[in-house]
């Protein structure tokens, strides 16, 4: 299977360890900078830190290339297709669901990139927003509908 | 206005798009976090890559803090979470439970976070990834006004 053999696994280590690199140089990984830049309270007196608004920009730019670079073949280099996400619907789940995930990134300023990256630093209380978060997903699964719910494959 | 480090936000957003063109043309697979450890668990898919993914993602952030200590946090600066806001009372390892289930679970079930939704759908130009971002982010911007607790 295509997912076991060495280009494909090599590709998502190579994948994670720019994710990671970006998470650190970018200071996602900080929860008080997030933090600072969701707090628009502070623009009047100039205490606010736009610079997560740089960090995604970039990000979708080199992302969008890449996307338009995958539409002129017919499959990545590793695998029989592209895994485009099924569900193209404006639904109740996702409207909720970003709320839910809205306000847990507000109270933490921890979204799930940052809190895996984190575990490189541990830093106090780290391992009950992970524990959290890990149940909360588990939890989710059951909320959605049978058909969004996969197989086990390896 | 110190704390502003566009250059290094820059650097560090073009990485993680790197990250995500590198899945997508590699293994036709979107770099979106919730989604890669949310599969993890019973009923998972593909499990081993997603694996190799995260322990990569670890030991680079470690790697790259050794490596370049004078960009901040988790180099030459601690890394700490956030305390709870003293005014609403609760201790802070509960505020921080709080916080990861409802991250957890809005993740799931909304299908995606900031880089699922944001990075990728957004390159993508999905609308549905644009609902998503807008909704998190308004309401993430609502809650930080409410609670105080930066």
């Amino acid at each position: 299977m295509a997912s076991l053999k060495l280009p494909y696994l090599a590709t998502a280590a190579l994948s994670g360890s720019l994710f990671g690199a970006g998470l650190y140089v970018s200071q996602m990984v900080d929860p008080l900078k997030v933090l600072r830049f969701l707090d628009f309270g502070a623009i009047p007196s100039g205490g606010w830190d736009p610079s997560l608004a740089f960090v995604i920009g970039p990000a979708i730019i080199v992302m969008f290339i890449a996307v338009q670079l995958g539409k002129r073949r017919q499959a990545p280099l590793f695998d029989s297709s592209f895994h485009e996400p099924a569900s193209t619907k404006i639904d109740t789940p996702l409207v909720a669901g970003a709320a839910m995930f809205g306000i847990g990134w507000g109270m933490a300023g921890i979204c799930p990139g940052p809190a895996i990256s984190l575990i490189a630093f541990l830093p106090d209380n780290l391992w009950i927003f992970l524990v959290a978060m890990f149940a909360g997903s588990f939890a989710g699964s059951f909320i959605l509908p049978s058909s969004q719910r996969l197989v086990n494959v390896l | 206005m110190e704390s502003f480090t566009p250059l290094s936000a820059a650097l560090g957003g073009s990485l993680i798009g790197l990250a995500a063109a590198v899945l997508w043309l590699g293994n036709g697979r979107i770099a979106g976090i919730s989604g890669i450890f949310g599969q993890l668990l019973p009923p998972a898919q593909t499990v081993v890559w997603r694996l190799v993914f995260l322990v990569a993602l670890v030991a680079t952030t470690f790697a790259a803090a050794k490596l370049f200590p004078g960009l901040g946090v988790g180099g030459d600066v601690a890394a700490r979470l956030v305390k709870a806001p003293a005014a609403l009372g609760l201790p802070t390892p509960v505020w921080l439970a709080i916080a990861g289930l409802l991250t957890g679970i809005g993740t799931k079930v909304g299908n995606g976070c900031t880089s699922g939704h944001g990075v990728c759908g957004l390159a993508r130009l999905s609308l549905r990834s644009l609902v998503a971002v807008v909704v998190f982010f308004g309401v993430a911007i609502i809650t930080v006004a409410v609670t105080g607790v930066v």
